[in-house]
Protein backbone atom coordinates (compact mmCIF):
# COMPACT_ATOMS: atom_id res chain seq x y z
CA UNK A 1 0.00 0.00 0.00
CA UNK A 2 1.09 3.62 -0.81
CA UNK A 3 1.16 5.97 1.62
CA UNK A 4 0.10 9.37 -0.21
CA UNK A 5 1.29 12.16 2.91
CA UNK A 6 -0.37 15.13 2.72
CA UNK A 7 -0.13 18.13 5.00
CA UNK A 8 -3.61 19.15 4.25
CA UNK A 9 -4.54 16.22 6.60
CA UNK A 10 -2.40 17.70 10.19
CA UNK A 11 -3.93 21.00 8.85
CA UNK A 12 -7.80 19.97 8.62
CA UNK A 13 -7.28 17.85 11.70
CA UNK A 14 -7.28 19.78 14.80
CA UNK A 15 -6.92 17.24 16.61
CA UNK A 16 -4.35 15.48 15.32
CA UNK A 17 -2.19 19.08 14.86
CA UNK A 18 -2.61 19.58 18.65
CA UNK A 19 -1.24 16.00 19.40
CA UNK A 20 1.45 16.31 16.94
CA UNK A 21 2.52 19.93 17.90
CA UNK A 22 2.96 18.56 21.50
CA UNK A 23 5.08 15.93 20.61
CA UNK A 24 7.38 17.98 18.77
CA UNK A 25 7.85 20.78 21.44
CA UNK A 26 8.22 17.72 23.74
CA UNK A 27 11.18 16.56 22.26
CA UNK A 28 12.32 19.70 21.99
CA UNK A 29 12.25 19.48 25.55
CA UNK A 30 13.41 16.37 26.23
CA UNK A 31 16.83 17.09 24.12
CA UNK A 32 17.49 20.24 25.71
CA UNK A 33 16.26 19.69 29.33
CA UNK A 34 16.59 15.93 30.32
CA UNK A 35 19.98 15.59 29.64
CA UNK A 36 20.86 17.96 32.00
CA UNK A 37 20.03 15.54 34.78
CA UNK A 38 22.48 13.05 33.68
CA UNK A 39 25.30 15.19 32.38
CA UNK A 40 27.66 15.10 35.36
CA UNK A 41 29.02 18.32 35.03
CA UNK A 42 25.64 20.15 35.29
CA UNK A 43 26.24 20.89 38.93
CA UNK A 44 29.83 21.75 39.76
CA UNK A 45 31.91 19.37 41.00
CA UNK A 46 35.04 20.97 41.89
CA UNK A 47 37.32 21.05 45.17
CA UNK A 48 36.87 23.38 47.49
CA UNK A 49 33.03 24.32 46.30
CA UNK A 50 30.96 22.67 49.21
CA UNK A 51 27.58 24.35 49.71
CA UNK A 52 24.97 23.78 52.31
CA UNK A 53 21.45 23.32 52.81
CA UNK A 54 20.14 26.42 54.53
CA UNK A 55 19.84 26.04 58.33
CA UNK A 56 16.11 26.00 59.53
CA UNK A 57 16.30 29.86 60.20
CA UNK A 58 17.37 31.01 56.36
CA UNK A 59 14.92 28.39 54.58
CA UNK A 60 12.11 30.37 56.54
CA UNK A 61 13.69 33.04 54.97
CA UNK A 62 13.87 32.11 51.51
CA UNK A 63 9.74 30.98 51.87
CA UNK A 64 9.28 34.81 52.92
CA UNK A 65 11.25 36.05 50.04
CA UNK A 66 8.86 34.19 48.36
CA UNK A 67 5.91 34.90 49.84
CA UNK A 68 6.57 38.87 49.88
CA UNK A 69 7.01 38.05 46.12
CA UNK A 70 11.13 39.56 45.78
CA UNK A 71 11.76 37.49 42.68
CA UNK A 72 9.59 39.86 40.76
CA UNK A 73 11.93 42.32 40.68
CA UNK A 74 15.15 40.97 41.92
CA UNK A 75 17.31 37.94 40.25
CA UNK A 76 19.69 35.78 42.03
CA UNK A 77 21.52 34.97 38.76
CA UNK A 78 24.88 36.59 37.96
CA UNK A 79 25.66 35.73 34.35
CA UNK A 80 29.08 35.14 33.33
CA UNK A 81 29.89 39.24 31.62
CA UNK A 82 32.17 41.22 32.21
CA UNK A 83 29.74 44.16 33.44
CA UNK A 84 28.20 41.64 35.95
CA UNK A 85 31.38 40.41 37.30
CA UNK A 86 32.22 44.20 37.72
CA UNK A 87 29.23 44.37 39.29
CA UNK A 88 28.16 41.91 41.21
CA UNK A 89 31.20 39.49 41.59
CA UNK A 90 32.00 35.91 40.53
CA UNK A 91 29.47 34.63 38.28
CA UNK A 92 26.51 32.26 39.61
CA UNK A 93 26.99 28.28 40.03
CA UNK A 94 25.19 25.55 39.59
CA UNK A 95 26.24 24.32 42.57
CA UNK A 96 24.97 27.75 44.28
CA UNK A 97 21.12 26.51 43.84
CA UNK A 98 21.61 22.95 44.01
CA UNK A 99 19.54 22.41 47.30
CA UNK A 100 17.17 25.52 45.93
CA UNK A 101 13.80 24.13 45.63
CA UNK A 102 12.19 26.36 43.58
CA UNK A 103 15.30 28.46 42.08
CA UNK A 104 15.55 31.89 42.13
CA UNK A 105 17.20 32.60 39.30
CA UNK A 106 15.04 34.78 36.93
CA UNK A 107 15.90 37.55 35.00
CA UNK A 108 13.41 40.39 35.98
CA UNK A 109 16.01 42.71 37.83
CA UNK A 110 13.77 46.15 38.54
CA UNK A 111 16.32 45.70 41.60
CA UNK A 112 19.53 44.68 41.50
CA UNK A 113 20.75 41.35 41.72
CA UNK A 114 20.68 39.15 44.76
CA UNK A 115 22.92 36.52 44.50
CA UNK A 116 25.60 37.87 46.39
CA UNK A 117 23.79 40.12 48.49
CA UNK A 118 25.30 38.61 51.78
CA UNK A 119 27.59 40.80 53.69
CA UNK A 120 27.57 43.57 51.28
CA UNK A 121 25.05 45.47 53.90
CA UNK A 122 24.94 45.20 57.72
CA UNK A 123 21.49 43.70 59.30
CA UNK A 124 20.67 47.01 60.09
CA UNK A 125 20.91 48.42 56.73
CA UNK A 126 18.71 45.62 55.65
CA UNK A 127 15.77 46.16 58.42
CA UNK A 128 15.81 49.64 58.07
CA UNK A 129 15.73 49.26 54.08
CA UNK A 130 13.06 46.69 54.12
CA UNK A 131 10.77 48.44 56.79
CA UNK A 132 11.00 51.69 54.72
CA UNK A 133 13.53 51.70 51.48
CA UNK A 134 13.98 55.10 50.72
CA UNK A 135 14.89 56.12 54.28
CA UNK A 136 18.43 54.29 53.13
CA UNK A 137 18.48 54.64 49.49
CA UNK A 138 15.88 57.52 48.44
CA UNK A 139 15.31 56.97 44.90
CA UNK A 140 14.52 53.24 45.06
CA UNK A 141 11.03 52.29 44.34
CA UNK A 142 11.06 49.06 46.55
CA UNK A 143 7.80 48.40 48.27
CA UNK A 144 8.09 48.72 52.26
CA UNK A 145 7.60 45.56 53.93
CA UNK A 146 6.84 47.10 57.70
CA UNK A 147 4.87 43.78 58.65
CA UNK A 148 8.13 41.72 58.51
CA UNK A 149 8.49 42.41 62.33
CA UNK A 150 5.59 40.02 63.11
CA UNK A 151 6.04 36.78 64.64
CA UNK A 152 7.45 34.49 62.43
CA UNK A 153 5.52 31.13 62.69
CA UNK A 154 8.01 28.44 63.30
CA UNK A 155 5.35 25.77 63.66
CA UNK A 156 5.64 23.73 60.34
CA UNK A 157 9.61 24.22 59.88
CA UNK A 158 9.81 20.53 60.72
CA UNK A 159 7.59 19.60 57.86
CA UNK A 160 9.09 22.14 55.49
CA UNK A 161 12.09 20.84 55.91
CA UNK A 162 10.55 16.79 55.28
CA UNK A 163 9.19 18.53 51.89
CA UNK A 164 12.78 19.34 50.59
CA UNK A 165 14.38 16.18 51.76
CA UNK A 166 11.89 14.56 50.22
CA UNK A 167 13.17 16.16 46.51
CA UNK A 168 16.97 15.96 47.74
CA UNK A 169 17.75 18.17 50.01
CA UNK A 170 19.98 16.16 52.87
CA UNK A 171 17.99 17.79 56.00
CA UNK A 172 18.66 14.15 58.16
CA UNK A 173 15.69 12.30 59.54
CA UNK A 174 17.58 9.55 60.79
CA UNK A 175 20.68 8.91 62.76
CA UNK A 176 22.23 7.53 59.16
CA UNK A 177 21.66 10.48 57.25
CA UNK A 178 22.62 12.52 60.33
CA UNK A 179 26.23 10.92 60.16
CA UNK A 180 26.42 11.11 56.41
CA UNK A 181 26.13 14.98 56.61
CA UNK A 182 28.69 15.07 59.26
CA UNK A 183 30.76 13.57 57.07
CA UNK A 184 29.81 15.94 53.97
CA UNK A 185 29.43 19.29 55.60
CA UNK A 186 31.34 19.14 59.36
CA UNK A 187 29.63 18.26 62.81
CA UNK A 188 28.44 21.69 63.12
CA UNK A 189 26.67 22.40 59.77
CA UNK A 190 25.49 18.77 60.26
CA UNK A 191 23.34 19.33 63.48
CA UNK A 192 21.63 22.38 61.64
CA UNK A 193 20.48 20.00 59.28
CA UNK A 194 18.86 17.86 61.55
CA UNK A 195 15.00 18.23 61.24
CA UNK A 196 14.02 16.62 64.65
CA UNK A 197 16.38 19.87 65.92
CA UNK A 198 14.69 21.98 63.63
CA UNK A 199 12.74 24.60 66.17
CA UNK A 200 15.45 24.75 68.46
CA UNK A 201 18.12 25.29 65.79
CA UNK A 202 15.63 28.37 64.34
CA UNK A 203 15.29 29.96 68.05
CA UNK A 204 19.10 29.34 68.92
CA UNK A 205 20.19 30.82 65.42
CA UNK A 206 17.98 33.87 65.42
CA UNK A 207 18.91 34.68 69.38
CA UNK A 208 22.39 34.37 68.47
CA UNK A 209 22.48 36.60 65.22
CA UNK A 210 19.49 38.73 66.27
CA UNK A 211 19.22 39.80 62.96
CA UNK A 212 16.50 42.15 63.58
CA UNK A 213 17.93 44.20 65.85
CA UNK A 214 14.90 42.83 68.49
CA UNK A 215 15.43 40.88 71.40
CA UNK A 216 11.97 40.11 71.37
CA UNK A 217 10.60 36.87 70.14
CA UNK A 218 11.78 35.61 66.57
CA UNK A 219 10.39 38.12 63.59
CA UNK A 220 10.17 37.05 59.72
CA UNK A 221 12.43 39.97 59.87
CA UNK A 222 15.10 37.76 61.45
CA UNK A 223 14.51 34.55 59.00
CA UNK A 224 14.57 37.15 55.68
CA UNK A 225 17.78 39.00 57.13
CA UNK A 226 19.61 35.82 58.17
CA UNK A 227 18.71 34.41 54.30
CA UNK A 228 19.79 37.82 52.99
CA UNK A 229 23.17 37.92 54.50
CA UNK A 230 23.90 33.96 53.60
CA UNK A 231 23.09 34.24 49.68
CA UNK A 232 26.41 33.84 47.63
CA UNK A 233 28.64 33.19 50.23
CA UNK A 234 28.86 29.75 50.28
CA UNK A 235 31.60 29.53 47.89
CA UNK A 236 35.21 30.56 48.69
CA UNK A 237 36.22 31.45 45.20
CA UNK A 238 39.64 32.10 46.21
CA UNK A 239 39.86 28.50 46.97
CA UNK A 240 38.33 27.03 44.10
CA UNK A 241 39.83 26.68 40.08
CA UNK A 242 38.85 28.83 38.04
CA UNK A 243 40.18 26.74 34.95
CA UNK A 244 37.84 24.15 36.55
CA UNK A 245 34.82 26.32 36.34
CA UNK A 246 35.19 26.65 32.89
CA UNK A 247 35.84 23.23 32.12
CA UNK A 248 32.64 22.07 33.56
CA UNK A 249 30.92 24.17 30.76
CA UNK B 1 -19.04 25.70 -2.72
CA UNK B 2 -20.03 28.74 -4.34
CA UNK B 3 -19.37 28.73 -7.80
CA UNK B 4 -19.76 32.73 -8.38
CA UNK B 5 -16.12 33.11 -7.14
CA UNK B 6 -14.16 34.27 -9.72
CA UNK B 7 -10.60 33.67 -8.41
CA UNK B 8 -11.23 29.98 -7.72
CA UNK B 9 -10.84 29.49 -11.43
CA UNK B 10 -7.09 30.53 -10.76
CA UNK B 11 -6.21 30.32 -7.33
CA UNK B 12 -6.87 26.87 -5.23
CA UNK B 13 -9.32 27.70 -1.92
CA UNK B 14 -9.83 25.11 1.00
CA UNK B 15 -13.09 24.28 -0.19
CA UNK B 16 -14.90 25.04 2.60
CA UNK B 17 -17.68 27.95 2.16
CA UNK B 18 -18.47 29.82 5.63
CA UNK B 19 -21.50 32.09 5.21
CA UNK B 20 -22.77 30.97 1.90
CA UNK B 21 -19.94 32.70 0.33
CA UNK B 22 -16.77 33.43 2.44
CA UNK B 23 -13.67 31.43 1.10
CA UNK B 24 -10.16 30.71 2.73
CA UNK B 25 -6.95 31.15 -0.69
CA UNK B 26 -4.88 27.96 -0.15
CA UNK B 27 -1.70 29.06 -1.99
CA UNK B 28 1.58 28.11 -1.69
CA UNK B 29 4.18 29.48 0.41
CA UNK B 30 6.02 32.19 -1.51
CA UNK B 31 9.22 30.71 -2.86
CA UNK B 32 11.65 33.06 -0.66
CA UNK B 33 10.09 31.80 2.72
CA UNK B 34 10.59 28.44 1.62
CA UNK B 35 14.19 28.89 0.57
CA UNK B 36 14.25 30.78 4.20
CA UNK B 37 13.40 28.06 5.55
CA UNK B 38 15.90 25.74 4.60
CA UNK B 39 18.51 28.12 5.22
CA UNK B 40 17.53 28.09 8.76
CA UNK B 41 17.85 24.42 8.41
CA UNK B 42 21.18 24.45 7.38
CA UNK B 43 22.80 27.20 9.85
CA UNK B 44 21.45 25.79 12.26
CA UNK B 45 23.60 22.38 11.64
CA UNK B 46 26.68 24.67 11.03
CA UNK B 47 25.58 26.42 14.77
CA UNK B 48 25.74 22.98 15.94
CA UNK B 49 29.17 22.47 14.78
CA UNK B 50 30.68 25.33 16.15
CA UNK B 51 29.14 25.75 19.48
CA UNK B 52 28.28 23.20 22.18
CA UNK B 53 24.99 21.35 21.32
CA UNK B 54 24.19 17.56 21.52
CA UNK B 55 23.88 15.87 24.26
CA UNK B 56 25.35 12.46 23.83
CA UNK B 57 24.99 10.06 26.72
CA UNK B 58 26.25 11.66 30.02
CA UNK B 59 28.05 14.59 27.72
CA UNK B 60 27.47 16.95 24.96
CA UNK B 61 29.31 18.14 21.77
CA UNK B 62 31.69 20.62 22.34
CA UNK B 63 31.84 22.15 18.88
CA UNK B 64 34.77 22.94 17.11
CA UNK B 65 35.23 26.39 18.09
CA UNK B 66 37.74 27.37 21.24
CA UNK B 67 38.42 29.94 23.32
CA UNK B 68 42.19 30.82 24.62
CA UNK B 69 42.43 33.15 27.50
CA UNK B 70 44.95 34.02 30.06
CA UNK B 71 44.17 32.89 33.56
CA UNK B 72 45.28 34.47 37.10
CA UNK B 73 48.71 32.42 37.16
CA UNK B 74 49.63 33.85 33.38
CA UNK B 75 49.32 30.02 32.15
CA UNK B 76 47.47 30.37 28.61
CA UNK B 77 44.38 27.90 28.52
CA UNK B 78 42.14 26.87 25.49
CA UNK B 79 39.18 25.43 26.26
CA UNK B 80 36.08 24.95 23.66
CA UNK B 81 33.41 27.87 23.51
CA UNK B 82 31.69 28.45 26.20
CA UNK B 83 30.84 31.51 28.09
CA UNK B 84 32.48 31.34 30.76
CA UNK B 85 35.60 31.07 28.86
CA UNK B 86 34.20 33.82 26.77
CA UNK B 87 34.08 36.38 30.09
CA UNK B 88 37.81 34.48 31.21
CA UNK B 89 38.76 35.86 27.53
CA UNK B 90 36.58 39.43 27.65
CA UNK B 91 38.39 39.79 31.13
CA UNK B 92 41.83 40.13 29.81
CA UNK B 93 40.69 42.47 27.47
CA UNK B 94 39.06 44.60 30.21
CA UNK B 95 42.39 44.23 32.23
CA UNK B 96 44.35 45.45 29.27
CA UNK B 97 42.26 48.34 28.83
CA UNK B 98 42.50 48.97 32.84
CA UNK B 99 46.06 48.17 33.20
CA UNK B 100 48.12 51.69 32.66
CA UNK B 101 45.71 52.90 35.48
CA UNK B 102 45.14 50.01 38.14
CA UNK B 103 48.74 49.47 37.49
CA UNK B 104 49.57 52.96 38.41
CA UNK B 105 47.28 52.75 41.11
CA UNK B 106 49.19 49.84 42.53
CA UNK B 107 52.86 51.20 42.32
CA UNK B 108 52.19 54.07 43.85
CA UNK B 109 51.72 55.95 47.50
CA UNK B 110 47.78 57.43 48.29
CA UNK B 111 49.66 60.96 47.95
CA UNK B 112 51.20 60.21 44.75
CA UNK B 113 47.73 59.11 43.15
CA UNK B 114 46.22 62.16 44.79
CA UNK B 115 48.39 64.23 43.23
CA UNK B 116 48.77 62.88 39.57
CA UNK B 117 46.51 64.79 37.35
CA UNK B 118 45.06 61.83 36.00
CA UNK B 119 45.59 58.83 38.17
CA UNK B 120 43.24 61.16 40.00
CA UNK B 121 40.98 62.03 37.28
CA UNK B 122 40.48 58.04 37.23
CA UNK B 123 40.34 57.96 40.77
CA UNK B 124 37.68 59.97 40.20
CA UNK B 125 35.33 58.27 37.72
CA UNK B 126 36.49 54.84 39.18
CA UNK B 127 36.09 56.08 42.71
CA UNK B 128 32.97 57.38 41.78
CA UNK B 129 31.27 54.30 40.21
CA UNK B 130 32.56 52.06 43.12
CA UNK B 131 31.13 54.50 46.02
CA UNK B 132 27.78 54.45 44.01
CA UNK B 133 27.13 50.60 43.83
CA UNK B 134 29.17 49.54 47.46
CA UNK B 135 29.09 52.64 49.85
CA UNK B 136 26.01 54.84 48.63
CA UNK B 137 23.05 53.20 49.80
CA UNK B 138 24.72 53.37 53.00
CA UNK B 139 26.52 56.69 53.39
CA UNK B 140 24.29 58.39 50.25
CA UNK B 141 25.20 59.32 46.77
CA UNK B 142 27.52 62.19 47.97
CA UNK B 143 28.65 60.94 51.03
CA UNK B 144 26.38 62.59 53.50
CA UNK B 145 25.71 59.66 55.45
CA UNK B 146 22.04 59.54 57.78
CA UNK B 147 21.86 60.97 61.21
CA UNK B 148 21.26 58.04 63.24
CA UNK B 149 22.98 55.37 61.08
CA UNK B 150 25.80 56.12 58.79
CA UNK B 151 28.35 58.79 59.20
CA UNK B 152 29.00 61.47 57.14
CA UNK B 153 32.60 61.89 55.11
CA UNK B 154 32.70 64.46 53.72
CA UNK B 155 33.15 66.31 57.16
CA UNK B 156 36.51 66.38 58.44
CA UNK B 157 35.13 64.83 61.95
CA UNK B 158 36.44 61.23 62.21
CA UNK B 159 34.91 58.65 64.14
CA UNK B 160 38.30 56.48 63.16
CA UNK B 161 40.65 59.00 61.38
CA UNK B 162 40.94 60.42 58.14
CA UNK B 163 44.45 59.79 57.23
CA UNK B 164 44.50 58.06 53.88
CA UNK B 165 46.16 54.74 56.00
CA UNK B 166 43.33 54.87 58.57
CA UNK B 167 40.39 54.99 55.81
CA UNK B 168 42.70 52.47 54.32
CA UNK B 169 42.24 50.20 57.62
CA UNK B 170 38.18 51.01 57.49
CA UNK B 171 37.40 49.98 54.30
CA UNK B 172 39.41 46.83 54.52
CA UNK B 173 38.68 45.32 57.70
CA UNK B 174 35.27 47.41 58.31
CA UNK B 175 34.15 48.81 61.78
CA UNK B 176 32.19 48.05 64.19
CA UNK B 177 31.66 51.10 66.80
CA UNK B 178 30.24 49.97 70.44
CA UNK B 179 29.43 52.24 73.57
CA UNK B 180 27.41 50.20 76.31
CA UNK B 181 24.09 51.26 77.30
CA UNK B 182 24.04 53.63 80.33
CA UNK B 183 20.00 52.79 81.24
CA UNK B 184 20.31 50.16 83.84
CA UNK B 185 23.99 51.38 84.91
CA UNK B 186 23.13 55.24 86.33
CA UNK B 187 20.29 56.78 87.49
CA UNK B 188 17.84 59.16 85.86
CA UNK B 189 19.61 61.88 87.66
CA UNK B 190 23.41 60.94 86.61
CA UNK B 191 21.65 60.82 83.07
CA UNK B 192 20.22 64.01 83.05
CA UNK B 193 23.18 65.78 83.95
CA UNK B 194 25.56 63.88 82.05
CA UNK B 195 23.69 65.06 79.02
CA UNK B 196 23.63 68.40 79.92
CA UNK B 197 27.23 68.51 80.43
CA UNK B 198 27.37 67.06 76.53
CA UNK B 199 25.19 69.48 75.50
CA UNK B 200 27.40 72.52 77.04
CA UNK B 201 30.48 71.45 75.00
CA UNK B 202 28.87 72.50 71.77
CA UNK B 203 27.34 75.26 72.92
CA UNK B 204 23.75 73.72 73.35
CA UNK B 205 21.60 76.13 76.24
CA UNK B 206 21.93 73.64 79.19
CA UNK B 207 21.33 73.61 82.74
CA UNK B 208 24.83 75.29 83.99
CA UNK B 209 24.21 73.37 87.82
CA UNK B 210 23.09 69.36 86.19
CA UNK B 211 26.26 70.00 83.77
CA UNK B 212 28.60 70.85 86.35
CA UNK B 213 27.89 67.67 88.02
CA UNK B 214 27.76 65.68 84.81
CA UNK B 215 31.33 67.32 83.86
CA UNK B 216 32.32 65.65 87.24
CA UNK B 217 30.51 61.98 86.42
CA UNK B 218 31.83 62.37 83.18
CA UNK B 219 35.49 61.67 84.43
CA UNK B 220 34.42 59.49 87.37
CA UNK B 221 34.91 55.79 87.84
CA UNK B 222 31.19 55.78 88.08
CA UNK B 223 30.11 56.55 84.36
CA UNK B 224 33.69 56.76 83.07
CA UNK B 225 32.48 58.09 80.25
CA UNK B 226 36.37 59.42 80.15
CA UNK B 227 37.55 56.03 79.43
CA UNK B 228 36.84 56.08 75.50
CA UNK B 229 35.65 59.97 75.20
CA UNK B 230 38.65 60.98 76.97
CA UNK B 231 38.86 63.43 79.82
CA UNK B 232 38.47 65.92 76.94
CA UNK B 233 35.47 64.61 75.64
CA UNK B 234 37.46 64.92 72.34
CA UNK B 235 36.86 61.38 71.97
CA UNK B 236 39.13 58.53 71.22
CA UNK B 237 39.34 57.31 67.03
CA UNK B 238 41.23 54.23 68.04
CA UNK B 239 37.87 53.65 69.60
CA UNK B 240 35.47 55.53 67.54
CA UNK B 241 34.90 56.81 70.43
CA UNK B 242 33.30 60.28 68.64
CA UNK B 243 34.52 63.99 69.55
CA UNK B 244 31.79 65.17 71.86
CA UNK B 245 32.96 68.76 71.46
CA UNK B 246 32.34 69.52 67.69
CA UNK B 247 28.82 70.15 66.64
CA UNK B 248 28.72 66.96 64.51
CA UNK B 249 26.19 64.70 66.03
CA UNK B 250 25.94 60.74 64.42
CA UNK B 251 24.00 58.46 66.63
CA UNK B 252 22.36 61.45 68.82
CA UNK B 253 19.66 63.71 66.69
CA UNK B 254 20.51 66.75 68.08
CA UNK B 255 20.37 68.63 64.60
CA UNK B 256 16.82 67.42 64.16
CA UNK B 257 15.57 68.51 67.24
CA UNK B 258 14.62 72.37 67.13
CA UNK B 259 14.33 72.98 71.19
CA UNK B 260 17.40 73.27 73.39
CA UNK B 261 15.47 70.47 75.84
CA UNK B 262 14.93 68.26 72.76
CA UNK B 263 18.34 68.23 71.72
CA UNK B 264 19.10 67.07 75.49
CA UNK B 265 16.81 64.46 75.12
CA UNK B 266 18.43 62.90 72.40
CA UNK B 267 21.85 62.59 74.54
CA UNK B 268 19.63 61.52 76.81
CA UNK B 269 18.30 58.61 75.40
CA UNK B 270 21.91 57.81 73.60
CA UNK B 271 23.39 57.63 76.93
CA UNK B 272 20.67 55.34 77.94
CA UNK B 273 20.67 52.73 74.94
CA UNK B 274 24.07 53.03 74.22
CA UNK B 275 25.53 52.68 70.47
CA UNK B 276 25.56 49.24 68.69
CA UNK B 277 24.66 48.89 65.52
CA UNK B 278 27.30 50.94 63.71
CA UNK B 279 28.54 48.15 61.67
CA UNK B 280 30.41 49.35 58.69
CA UNK B 281 31.23 45.95 56.45
CA UNK B 282 34.61 44.97 55.25
CA UNK B 283 35.84 45.27 51.92
CA UNK B 284 38.98 43.19 51.83
CA UNK B 285 37.38 40.26 50.23
CA UNK B 286 34.47 41.85 48.20
CA UNK B 287 37.03 44.56 46.35
CA UNK B 288 40.42 44.24 44.95
CA UNK B 289 43.27 45.61 46.51
CA UNK B 290 43.66 48.80 43.71
CA UNK B 291 39.67 48.96 44.07
CA UNK B 292 39.90 49.91 47.65
CA UNK B 293 43.24 51.82 47.23
CA UNK B 294 40.70 53.84 44.50
CA UNK B 295 38.05 54.25 47.04
CA UNK B 296 40.25 55.52 49.84
CA UNK B 297 41.49 58.40 47.36
CA UNK B 298 38.16 58.77 46.63
CA UNK B 299 36.63 59.39 50.03
CA UNK B 300 39.46 61.48 51.12
CA UNK B 301 38.81 63.85 48.26
CA UNK B 302 35.34 63.64 49.36
CA UNK B 303 36.24 66.80 51.62
CA UNK B 304 37.69 65.70 54.80
CA UNK B 305 40.70 64.31 54.37
CA UNK B 306 43.82 64.67 57.09
C1 LIG C 1 9.00 46.75 42.92
C2 LIG C 1 10.23 46.03 42.82
C3 LIG C 1 10.88 45.48 44.07
C4 LIG C 1 10.41 44.51 44.93
C5 LIG C 1 9.07 43.80 44.90
C6 LIG C 1 11.46 44.28 45.88
N1 LIG C 1 12.55 45.07 45.60
FE1 LIG C 1 14.32 45.04 46.56
N2 LIG C 1 14.99 46.55 45.38
C7 LIG C 1 14.27 47.15 44.38
C8 LIG C 1 15.05 48.25 43.84
C9 LIG C 1 14.61 49.19 42.72
C10 LIG C 1 16.26 48.28 44.54
C11 LIG C 1 17.43 49.27 44.36
C12 LIG C 1 17.22 50.50 45.24
C13 LIG C 1 17.33 50.18 46.69
O1 LIG C 1 18.40 49.77 47.15
O2 LIG C 1 16.31 50.29 47.40
C14 LIG C 1 16.20 47.20 45.51
C15 LIG C 1 17.23 46.86 46.37
C16 LIG C 1 17.22 45.78 47.21
C17 LIG C 1 18.36 45.33 47.99
C18 LIG C 1 19.75 45.94 47.98
C19 LIG C 1 20.55 45.31 46.87
C20 LIG C 1 21.90 45.94 46.66
O3 LIG C 1 22.84 45.22 46.30
O4 LIG C 1 22.03 47.15 46.85
C21 LIG C 1 17.93 44.25 48.72
C22 LIG C 1 18.77 43.43 49.68
C23 LIG C 1 16.54 44.02 48.39
N3 LIG C 1 16.15 44.96 47.48
C24 LIG C 1 15.77 43.01 48.95
C25 LIG C 1 14.42 42.83 48.65
C26 LIG C 1 13.59 41.87 49.31
C27 LIG C 1 14.06 40.93 50.40
C28 LIG C 1 12.36 41.99 48.76
C29 LIG C 1 11.10 41.24 49.16
C30 LIG C 1 10.70 41.38 50.54
C31 LIG C 1 12.43 43.02 47.73
N4 LIG C 1 13.70 43.50 47.69
C32 LIG C 1 11.38 43.36 46.91
C33 LIG C 1 13.03 46.77 43.92
C34 LIG C 1 12.22 45.83 44.52
C1 LIG D 1 25.88 48.74 55.61
C2 LIG D 1 26.14 50.13 55.53
C3 LIG D 1 27.50 50.61 55.07
C4 LIG D 1 28.09 50.41 53.85
C5 LIG D 1 27.56 49.63 52.67
C6 LIG D 1 29.32 51.14 53.91
N1 LIG D 1 29.48 51.73 55.13
FE1 LIG D 1 31.05 52.88 55.72
N2 LIG D 1 30.28 52.97 57.59
C7 LIG D 1 29.06 52.47 57.98
C8 LIG D 1 28.86 52.70 59.39
C9 LIG D 1 27.64 52.31 60.20
C10 LIG D 1 30.02 53.36 59.84
C11 LIG D 1 30.32 53.81 61.27
C12 LIG D 1 30.87 52.65 62.03
C13 LIG D 1 30.82 52.87 63.48
O1 LIG D 1 29.91 53.52 63.95
O2 LIG D 1 31.68 52.33 64.17
C14 LIG D 1 30.89 53.52 58.68
C15 LIG D 1 32.13 54.14 58.70
C16 LIG D 1 32.88 54.43 57.59
C17 LIG D 1 34.11 55.17 57.60
C18 LIG D 1 34.79 55.74 58.82
C19 LIG D 1 34.23 57.10 59.10
C20 LIG D 1 34.92 57.77 60.23
O3 LIG D 1 34.38 58.79 60.67
O4 LIG D 1 35.99 57.32 60.67
C21 LIG D 1 34.54 55.26 56.29
C22 LIG D 1 35.78 55.96 55.78
C23 LIG D 1 33.58 54.56 55.48
N3 LIG D 1 32.58 54.05 56.29
C24 LIG D 1 33.66 54.41 54.11
C25 LIG D 1 32.85 53.53 53.38
C26 LIG D 1 33.10 53.18 52.01
C27 LIG D 1 34.20 53.75 51.13
C28 LIG D 1 32.16 52.26 51.67
C29 LIG D 1 31.99 51.52 50.33
C30 LIG D 1 33.07 50.61 49.99
C31 LIG D 1 31.31 52.07 52.82
N4 LIG D 1 31.78 52.85 53.84
C32 LIG D 1 30.21 51.22 52.85
C33 LIG D 1 28.15 51.82 57.17
C34 LIG D 1 28.38 51.42 55.87
C1 LIG E 1 33.36 51.73 75.80
C2 LIG E 1 33.61 53.06 75.31
C3 LIG E 1 32.58 54.14 75.58
C4 LIG E 1 32.12 54.58 76.78
C5 LIG E 1 32.49 54.07 78.17
C6 LIG E 1 31.23 55.68 76.49
N1 LIG E 1 31.13 55.87 75.16
FE1 LIG E 1 29.96 57.24 74.24
N2 LIG E 1 30.46 56.43 72.46
C7 LIG E 1 31.40 55.43 72.27
C8 LIG E 1 31.47 55.11 70.88
C9 LIG E 1 32.38 54.05 70.25
C10 LIG E 1 30.51 55.93 70.22
C11 LIG E 1 30.21 55.92 68.74
C12 LIG E 1 29.54 54.63 68.37
C13 LIG E 1 29.58 54.34 66.91
O1 LIG E 1 29.99 55.20 66.13
O2 LIG E 1 29.17 53.24 66.51
C14 LIG E 1 29.92 56.77 71.26
C15 LIG E 1 28.95 57.73 71.02
C16 LIG E 1 28.48 58.60 71.97
C17 LIG E 1 27.54 59.65 71.75
C18 LIG E 1 26.87 59.98 70.41
C19 LIG E 1 27.63 61.01 69.64
C20 LIG E 1 26.99 61.36 68.34
O3 LIG E 1 27.72 61.75 67.42
O4 LIG E 1 25.76 61.27 68.24
C21 LIG E 1 27.33 60.30 72.92
C22 LIG E 1 26.44 61.49 73.17
C23 LIG E 1 28.14 59.63 73.89
N3 LIG E 1 28.83 58.60 73.30
C24 LIG E 1 28.22 59.99 75.22
C25 LIG E 1 28.78 59.19 76.20
C26 LIG E 1 28.64 59.43 77.61
C27 LIG E 1 27.92 60.58 78.23
C28 LIG E 1 29.28 58.40 78.23
C29 LIG E 1 29.38 58.12 79.70
C30 LIG E 1 28.13 57.83 80.34
C31 LIG E 1 29.85 57.56 77.20
N4 LIG E 1 29.51 58.06 75.99
C32 LIG E 1 30.58 56.41 77.47
C33 LIG E 1 32.15 54.81 73.21
C34 LIG E 1 31.95 54.95 74.58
Amino acid sequence: MRINFKHEWIETNIGLMLVLTMLAISVGGLVEIAPLFFIKKTVENVEGINVRPYTPLELRGRDIYIREGCYTCHSQMIRPFVDEKLRYGHYSLAAESQYDHPFQWGSKRTGPDLARVGGKYSNEWHVQHLIAPRSMVPESVMPNYPWLMQLLDQSDIANRMKALRAVGVPYSLTEAEREANVKKFGAEVAAMLHIADAKKNLVEQANLGNYDGDRAGVSEMDALVAYLQVLGTMVDFTKVDADELVRSR
Amino acid sequence: MSEQNLQSQTVQTTGHAWDGDLQEFNNPLPTWWVYTFYVTIVFSIVYWLIYPSWPIGKSFLTGFSDITYVNKAGETVTSHWNTRALLMADLNKAEEMQKPYFSKVAANDFEQIAKDPELSGFVLSAGKALFTENCAPCHQQGGQGVIGFFPNLTDDDWLYGGSYDKIHETLVNGRRGYMPAFGEVLNAGEIDALANYVASLSGIAHDAGKAASGRVLFTSETAACYYCHTDSAKGRQDMGAPNLTDKIWLWADVPGAEKAEDKIAAIRSTIITGVNKGVMPAWGERLSPEQIKVLTVYVHELGGGK
